[in-house]
C-alpha cells in the first residue's frame, strides 16, 4: 500500500509527511526523525525500552504504527529538557533527569529514556507517591543493571523536586 | 602526598549520566549513515537437522532486496571461528574444540542457527525477502537432557567426536577419601543449576562501514572487547589493523555475551566490503534468545565430610555442565564453579571432576557470575544441610570454617580460570558474616519470625558467604595526556556498559594530577584511541584499567612535576597539584596551569633537549600477576505464602569486601543490578525447551526477567581488605551480587517453611512458585 | 521483529467501519489498542490483509451511566479509564479494583475494553471480570450485500462469545461494540484476587467473584469466574450454586471453593502444572468469597 500523509506534533514541533503504514512509530522516531533516544528492546510491548508519550500518556512506540499518531502529540526523551548546546550541564535538565543522576538511577542508561518518559506522567497524576506506588509504576519497564533500587530513589526524588520547582 | 584532594573513595555523580539522560548518548543503533542496507538472517528453527536444501530464488528477486547469502557463498569465510578462550593447562584435561560456522552448512546444531543472510533496503524488506527462503530440513534427533546426553546410544551433537563428551577435568587438594572415611558425617546430594540469558536490553548489533577511498574498514559493534573484536576482523578479512576501526560506543548491558566474538561480528562487515555500503544488523529479541550466547545447567553430584562439631574435612563434587553445541569459550564457566565452590572456607581435602556435554542447545559462554553461582550453591546447600543433620547452627557452621585473616595467601592448588593457581590474595571474612548477620537481625529473628507467625505470616531468613575471583590479568592500558586547555584526556581499551567506568577512571586521573574530575575526558572502547587491551570481563575493568589509570596517572603527575618545578624554578617536594594548577606550599600566589604546563612541553619552535619527550603525557600498561579475591555475605528475609507458594522478599542485605573502593555508589550499584540479577535466577528466569529441543519461551512475556516490584530494597555495607596484588588495592565487584542469592533465596524459603514442611529441601534452581508447590506436595507426603 | 505489510484504513465512524472490515472479505482486521495485535504482527505470526483501525472511531469511545444504575462501556473506551474514572469506582468497583493488575499503565493507556474481549486470552483479567458481572456485549456488522449503511446488530451474554483460547463466536466482519453491566445491587459484593508471576503479567490463575445477600444473611445470588482456569474464561457455576440460600459461613465457602476447584479444567504450561492451578482456584475462589462477603454485609440494608 502507498504511504499515508499525517500531520502531527513531536516535541511541540509540527510534522508533515508520509509514511508507510507498517512503520513502527518507533522506528519512525528513530529512523525517520533521529530521535534515537527512544529505544527499542523488544519490540513486543514488554522492555519499555521504547516509551514516549501520546497525548500525555505513556505508551509503547513499538505496538503503535507512526500513521496511527496523525493529529496526536508525540513527546520522547528530547522534548523533556531544552535542546543545549555542545555544553550539557545537568542543571539545565528537566528536575527528574536530575534526579535521576543525583541518586545514580541509570547505568547503561538503554532503559533510562523510556522509563522517564513514564514518570514525567506518572508524578503529574501522582505527585507525592509512595514506594509502593512508585514501583508499581516503573514495573512496566525492565532495567537489567540497576536493580530498580536507585530507579525507585530517583523517583521519589523527583518527586520532591517537581515540588520544589513548583513551590 | 597531603596536597591531594581525595577523589578516590568519593561518590562523584557520574560524568556520562547527562548524555544518557537526553537521549543523545549514542549507541550502535543510533548510527545509520547514508544509503545503509539491513541485514536479516533466516535461522534454522529446529535443532538438530540435516539440511537438504536453502532456495533462495524467491527472496532475492524481491525488489529492495541488494543480496542474499547461504554458506556455499562465503568461500573462505566459512570455516570455523576462533577458539577464544584456550583451556588452561590442567594435567590430564580433555578439551574438544567445535566452533560454529559464520552461516550453517549441512548440519544445523542448534535452533537459530543462522541459514542465511538477507541485505535489503531496510529491515522490514529483509525480513520479508526472509518469509520467501524456502528451507528444506531433515529433523535429526536432538540431544535436550543433559543428564542423559553423554549415555550410550544418545544421538551426536558432533558426530565425528563419537560422544558428547566435550571436555573433562578433574582437580583434587588433599586427599578426599582419606578425609571421608575419617569423618564423623558425610552429607551427600544431587543439585541442578538452571539457567537462562544475560538479556541486556539492548540486543547485540553491528554496523560497518567500508570507505574505499581511504582504504579503512569502520566498524561499530556492541562488544564488550572491541581490541580483540578488531585483531579478528582485520585477520580474517585480510586488512592490516591500521585499516579496521572498531568503535564500542555506549552499550546498553553486556553482562557476559558481548564479549563473545560472533560470526555476525565478520559477516556485516565482510558484507559491507563487498558491496561497497554501509551494512547493518541489529539483532532482535526474539533472535537474542537463540543468537546469542546463554548459560545454563549443570548437574552436581556432592558430598561434604565433617567432623561431629561441623569442622569441614574434605569436599566432593562431581558435575556435568552443558555448553550448547558448541564450546568456543573454552572451560571458562566450568572452572569458575569447580573454583568458586571452596567459597571463603577452609578445605583441606577437595575432589572436583567435570564433563562438559554439547547439547542441541545454544551455545554457553559466561554470563554475569560466569558458572561462579553454581558453585556458591552447592557449597552453601551442603553447609545448610549439615547444620541441620548435625543440629548446629547456620551462622556457626560457616563462621567455624571461614579463613583467618592470617591464612593469606591462601593457596588452593588448583588451577583457576586465569591459568594461576588459585591463590586468594587477601581477606577478613569473619567480621563481614558478623556484620551481615547484625544488620539483617539474626539473632532476634526467631522472635521476628514468632510475632509473624502470630499475624499468619511465614517469614524466613538466609545468609550465606561467597568469595568471587575478580579482576584477572592479563594486562590492560591507559594513555593520559592534558591538554593546552588543562582539560585532561585519557584512553582506555576496555569498553563500558554501564559501570561508570567515565567517572571512576576520571576520579582515579583527577586525584593524582590535581583536577576535578569533569575536567577528565574518558574515552573507550574506540580502537583508534586506544589499541591495546583485552575486553570487559570478569570484572575486571576498575581493577585491571583501574590501576593502568593509576599509573599513567602518576607519571604524568612526575611529568608535570617536573616541568612545574623548571618554570617556577622551585623544587618539585615544594610543589602541589591543586585545581588545575601546579603551585609551591604556602604560596599558592606562585602557581602554573597546568594548560600552560601542557603548552610548554610541546614547543612549536626552537629546539629541545635530547631525548625529551613531547606532551604532558603518559602510557602505562597494568597486568596483575594473578585475580584477586573478593567477597561478601549476602542475607535476606522473605515470607512465604504456603498457601499459594508465592514468596515476597522483604528485606536483603550485601555486606561486601572488595578493596578499596573507587566510587562506592556505583559499586553499590552494580550490586543491586546483580542482585536483581540473582533473584531472577532464582526465581523468575528459566528457559524453557520441548522434548525436542526447541524453545519454548523466547519473548520478554514469558521469560521472566524481574521488575521493580519482585526486586526489593537492598542495603549495603562495605568493608575494606585492600588486595595486595595491585597498588591501588582494588578488587573487582561486576559479579558480586549476581552470585550467592540462589543460595541465599532457597535457605530463607526452607526457614519460612520450616514448621509447614520440615522436611523440605530445595535442590534445583531456578525455582518457581509451581515448583515450590510440588516441592512442598511431595515434602507433605514425605511427612 | 518488523510486520509484513498491510493495507491501512482509519474510519472515523462505525458504519465506515463495518464496511471496511466486510470488503476485507475475511482478510481484514480491527485494530484497536493494538498491545495483543502489534506485537504479533511484529513475530509475524498470521498477517491480516487490512488493518480497520478504530482509533478514531470516537463513537466508540465511552463510559456512560445507564437508568438502571449501571453501566456501558464502549469497546474504544481505554482500559485505564476503569482504574481513574469515579463512576467506573461507584458503579463498578470491581473493575477498579482490578483494573491495576491488566498488564501495566503504558499498556492500559492504549489497550480497550472491547480489545480484551475480542482477544479472548484464557488468561486475561477482562472477559472474567465483565462476566461476573453480568455483562451482555453488542456486536455489529455491515448487512451483507446491503446498501452501505445498513448495520445488523446482536446482543451476546459474554459466555456465549468464547468459544475456546483465543477463539470466540465474533465473525471477521463484526465489531464487539460496547458492553453493558447491570448497576450493583443492595447487599452486593465484588472481590477480585489473581496470582501472576509479576506485576503485570497474566494470571497464572485468577478469580473474580459477586455475591448478595438479604436482609436475613442468606445468601441470594452469587456468581464465581475464573480466569486461566480452563479454555476460555467460565463462571464456576455448581461452586456459585452451593451458595445460594445458604449462610455464607466459612465452611460454606470452603465448600464452593472445592468445587470450583474440582470442576475447573485448567492446563498445565512453564508457570504451573494443572494440580497447582487446581489447588490456587480453590484457595483463591475461599479468600475472594469471604472478602466480598464481608463488602455485601456492609451493602446490606
Ligand atoms: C506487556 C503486556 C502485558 C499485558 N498484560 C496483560 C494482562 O496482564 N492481562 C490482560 O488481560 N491483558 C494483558 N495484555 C494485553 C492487553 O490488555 C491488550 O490491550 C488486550 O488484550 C487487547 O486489547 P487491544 O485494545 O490492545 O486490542 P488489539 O491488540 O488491537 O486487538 C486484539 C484482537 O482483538 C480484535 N479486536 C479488537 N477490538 C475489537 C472489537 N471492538 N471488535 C472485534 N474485534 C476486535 C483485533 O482484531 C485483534 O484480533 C498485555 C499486553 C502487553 C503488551
Ligand atoms: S521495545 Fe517497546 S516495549 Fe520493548
Ligand atoms: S540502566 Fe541498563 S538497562 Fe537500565
Amino acid at each position: 500500500m502507498s504511504d499515508v500523509s499525517i500531520r502531527t506534533r513531536i516535541n511541540g514541533e509540527e510534522w508533515t509527511g508520509a509514511v508507510e503504514p507498517r512503520l513502527l512509530l518507533s522506528d519512525f522516531l528513530r529512523g525517520n526523525l533521529g530521535l534515537t533516544g527512544t529505544h527499542v528492546g523488544c519490540e513486543h510491548g514488554v522492555c519499555g525500552a521504547c516509551t514516549v508519550r501520546f497525548d500525555g500518556d505513556p505508551v509503547r512506540a513499538c505496538l503503535m504504527f507512526a500513521v496511527q499518531i496523525d493529529g496526536h502529540e508525540i513527546e520522547t526523551v528530547e522534548g523533556l529538557s531544552p535542546a543545549a548546546g555542545t555544553d550539557l550541564r545537568i542543571a539545565d535538565l528537566h528536575p527528574i533527569q536530575r534526579a535521576f543522576h543525583e541518586t545514580h538511577g541509570l547505568q547503561c542508561g538503554f532503559c533510562t529514556p523510556g522509563i522517564l518518559m513514564t514518570v514525567a506522567s506518572f508524578l503529574e497524576r501522582n505527585p507525592k507517591p509512595s514506594d509502593r506506588e512508585i514501583r508499581e509504576a516503573i514495573s512496566g519497564h525492565l532495567c537489567r543493571c540497576t536493580g530498580y533500587h536507585n530507579i525507585v530513589a530517583a523517583v521519589a526524588r523527583a518527586a520532591e523536586l517537581l515540588t520544589e520547582v513548583e513551590a | 602526598m597531603s596536597d591531594r584532594r581525595r577523589w578516590i573513595g568519593e561518590r562523584v555523580p557520574r560524568i556520562e549520566d547527562a548524555r544518557l539522560l537526553t537521549g543523545r548518548a549514542p549507541f550502535v543503533d543510533d548510527w545509520e549513515p547514508p544509503g545503509t542496507l539491513h541485514v536479516a538472517f533466516v535461522r534454522s528453527n529446529l535443532p538438530h537437522a540435516k539440511i537438504l536444501d536453502i532456495d533462495t530464488a524467491a527472496a532475492a528477486a524481491h525488489p529492495g532486496v541488494a543480496a542474499i547469502y547461504t554458506a556455499e557463498d562465503l568461500g573462505a569465510l566459512c570455516c570455523p571461528g576462533p577458539v577464544l578462550v584456550p583451556p588452561p593447562p590442567i594435567e590430564g584435561a580433555i578439551f574438544h574444540a567445535r566452533t560454529p560456522l559464520p552461516l550453517a552448512r549441512e548440519i544445523v546444531r542448534h535452533q537459530g542457527e543462522p541459514l542465511a543472510m538477507i541485505v535489503a533496503d531496510s529491515r522490514y524488506i529483509a525480513e520479508d525477502a526472509a518469509a520467501l527462503v524456502s528451507v528444506d530440513l531433515d529433523a535429526l534427533d536432538a540431544v535436550v537432557d543433559l543428564s542423559t546426553a553423554l549415555n550410550e546410544g544418545a544421538p551426536l551433537v558432533h558426530s565425528d567426536l563419537g560422544s558428547n563428551l566435550a571436555a573433562h577435568v578433574r582437580q583434587t587438594k588433599g586427599d578426599y577419601e582419606a578425609a571421608k572415611s575419617a569423618a564423623d558425617r558425610v552429607v551427600a546430594r544431587r543439585f541442578r543449576y538452571d539457567r537462562g540469558v544475560a538479556a541486556a536490553i539492548e540486543n547485540r548489533g553491528v554496523l560497518a562501514e567500508w570507505d574505499a577511498r581511504a582504504d579503512r574498514l569502520r566498524v561499530w559493534d556492541t562488544t564488550q572487547a572491541p581490541i580483540p573484536i578488531r585483531a579478528a576482523i582485520a585477520s580474517t578479512l585480510g586488512l592490516s589493523e591500521a585499516q579496521v576501526r572498531v568503535i564500542a560506543p555506549f552499550i546498553g548491558g553486556g553482562f557476559g555475551p558481548k564479549v563473545m566474538f560472533y560470526a555476525e561480528e565478520i559477516l556485516i562487515p565482510w558484507v559491507a566490503m563487498q558491496l561497497g555500503r554501509p551494512v547493518k544488523w541489529i539483532e532482535d529479541r526474539y533472535e537474542n534468545f537463540f543468537a546469542t550466547t546463554q548459560e545454563r545447567e549443570q548437574l552436581h553430584e556432592s558430598e561434604l565430610a565433617l567432623t561431629e562439631d561441623g569442622r569441614i574435612l574434605g569436599v566432593r563434587d562431581h558435575f556435568l555442565h552443558d555448553s550448547g553445541a558448541y564450546d568456543p569459550y573454552g572451560l571458562t564457566v566450568p572452572i569458575n564453579s569447580q573454583c568458586t565452590l571452596l567459597g571463603p572456607y577452609r578445605i583441606p581435602n577437595y575432589e572436583s571432576e567435570f564433563r562438559v556435554v554439547f547439547t542441541n542447545k545454544p551455545m554457553v559462554t559466561p554470563v554475569r557470575g560466569a558458572g561462579r553461582q553454581h558453585g556458591v550453591f552447592v557449597m552453601e546447600r551442603l553447609l545448610d544441610i549439615a547444620a541441620k543433620e548435625l543440629g548446629l547452627d547456620r551462622l556457626d557452621i560457616r563462621a567455624k570454617n571461614l579463613l583467618d585473616p592470617d591464612e593469606f595467601p591462601h593457596n588452593h592448588e588448583i588451577i583457576y580460570q586465569d591459568s594461576a593457581p588459585l591463590t586468594y590474595d587477601s581477606g577478613n571474612y569473619a567480621p563481614a558474616l558478623a556484620e551481615a548477620a547484625r544488620l539483617i537481625g539474626y539473632h532476634d529473628f526467631e522472635n521476628e519470625r514468632r510475632a509473624a507467625a502470630a499475624d499468619g505470616k511465614r517469614i524466613g531468613l538466609g545468609i550465606v558467604n561467597y568469595v568471587e575471583g575478580t579482576g584477572i590479568g592479563p594486562y590492560e592500558g591507559a594513555r593520559i595526556t592534558v591538554e593546552p586547555s588543562g582539560k585532561v584526556r585519557a584512553a582506555t581499551g576496555v569498553g563500558t556498559q554501564g559501570q561508570g567506568h567515565f567517572t571512576a577512571f576520571a576520579q582515579v586521573v583527577a586525584e593524582a594530577v590535581g583536577v576535578n574530575p569533569a575536567d577528565v575526558r574518558i574515552v573507550t572502547g574506540d580502537t583508534s584511541e586506544f589499541h591495546w587491551g583485552t575486553g570487559t570481563f570478569a570484572s575486571r575493568g576498575a581493577v585491571v584499567a583501574g590501576n593502568a589509570f593509576g599509573a599513567a596517572a602518576q607519571a604524568v603527575r612526575e611529568k608535570i612535576l617536573a616541568h612545574a618545578s623548571e618554570a617556577l624554578e622551585v623544587s618539585e617536594e615544594d610543589l602541589e597539584l591543586v585545581d588545575g594548577t601546579a603551585r609551591v606550599r604556602g604560596a599558592p600566589d606562585v602557581s602554573i596551569a597546568l594548560g600552560e604546563l601542557a603548552r610548554r612541553a610541546n614547543p612549536l619552535r626552537g629546539a629541545v633537549k635530547p631525548g625529551t619527550e613531547p606532551g604532558l603525557e603518559a602510557t602505562s600498561y597494568f597486568g596483575p600477576e594473578r585475580g584477586t579475591t573478593a567477597n561478601g555475605v549476602h542475607a535476606l528475609i522473605v515470607a512465604v505464602d504456603p498457601e499459594t507458594a508465592m514468596v515476597d522478599i522483604l528485606r536483603y542485605v550485601v555486606v561486601h569486601d572488595c578493596g578499596t573502593v573507587i566510587n562506592p555508589m556505583i559499586v553499590e550499584g552494580q550490586i543491586h543490578g546483580g542482585v536483581a540479577l540473582g533473584i531472577g535466577n532464582a526465581f523468575y528466569e528459566e528457559l524453557t525447551f520441548d522434548e525436542f529441543g526447541g524453545t519454548t519461551n523466547a519473548s520478554f512475556m514469558d521469560y521472566l526477567l524481574p521488575t521493580a516490584t519482585d526486586v526489593p530494597a537492598i542495603e549495603t555495607a562495605h568493608m575494606v581488605t585492600p588486595s595486595p596484588l595491585n597498588p591501588m588495592g582494588t578488587k573487582g565487584v561486576g559479579e558480586a551480587g549476581a552470585i550467592p542469592v540462589a543460595a541465599a533465596f532457597v535457605q530463607a524459603v526452607e526457614d519460612a517453611l520450616r514448621e509447614v514442611a520440615p522436611t523440605l529441601e530445595l535442590v534445583d534452581i531456578p525455582l518457581s512458585p509451581g515448583r515450590l508447590f510440588e516441592a512442598l506436595q511431595d515434602a507433605g507426603e514425605e511427612a | 521483529m518488523k510486520p509484513a505489510r498491510f493495507d491501512y484504513v482509519a474510519p472515523t465512524n462505525l458504519d465506515d467501519a463495518l464496511s471496511a472490515l466486510a470488503a476485507g472479505g475475511g482478510e481484514a482486521r480491527a485494530l484497536a489498542g493494538g498491545q495483543s495485535l502489534v506485537p504479533m504482527l511484529n513475530f509475524r505470526l498470521g498477517g491480516p490483509a487490512t488493518l480497520v483501525d478504530l482509533n478514531a472511531v470516537d463513537e466508540l469511545a465511552f463510559v456512560e451511566p445507564t437508568e438502571e444504575g449501571g453501566l456501558r462501556l464502549g469497546a474504544m473506551a481505554r482500559q485505564q479509564t476503569l482504574e481513574h474514572d469515579p463512576l467506573v469506582r461507584i458503579r463498578a468497583p470491581l473493575l477498579a479494583e482490578a483494573a491495576p493488575w491488566i498488564a501495566h499503565a503504558q499498556i492500559r493507556s492504549r489497550g480497550t475494553i472491547g480489545g480484551s474481549l475480542a482477544h479472548a486470552d484464557p488468561a486475561a483479567e477482562l472477559p472474567a471480570l465483565l462476566m461476573v458481572l453480568g455483562a451482555q456485549a453488542r456486536v455489529a456488522r455491515a448487512a451483507r450485500g446491503s446498501e452501505s449503511g445498513a448495520r445488523i446488530e446482536r446482543a451476546s451474554s459474554l459466555c456465549d462469545l468464547y468459544l475456546g483460547p483465543f477463539f470466540t463466536s465474533l465473525e471477521a466482519d463484526e465489531i464487539l461494540t460496547e458492553v453493558e453491566i447491570p448497576g450493583l445491587r443492595v447487599g452486593e459484593g465484588t472481590a477480585f484476587a489473581e496470582l501472576a508471576r509479576r506485576r503485570g503479567d497474566y494470571a497464572i490463575v485468577g478469580v473474580a467473584v459477586r455475591v448478595r445477600l438479604g436482609a436475613d444473611g442468606l445468601c441470594e445470588d452469587a456468581a464465581i469466574s475464573l480466569i486461566n482456569a480452563g479454555p476460555t474464561p467460565c463462571l464456576a457455576e455448581d461452586a456459585a450454586a452451593a451458595l445460594l440460600g445458604e449462610v455464607p459461613t466459612p465452611a460454606a465457602i470452603a465448600n464452593a471453593a472445592e468445587i470450583a476447584s474440582l470442576q475447573c479444567s485448567p492446563a498445565a504450561d512453564m508457570h504451573g502444572s494443572v494440580a497447582y492451578r487446581r489447588h490456587l482456584v480453590r484457595v483463591l475462589t475461599n479468600r475472594v468469597l469471604l472478602r466480598a462477603r464481608g463488602r455485601a454485609r456492609e451493602r446490606v440494608v
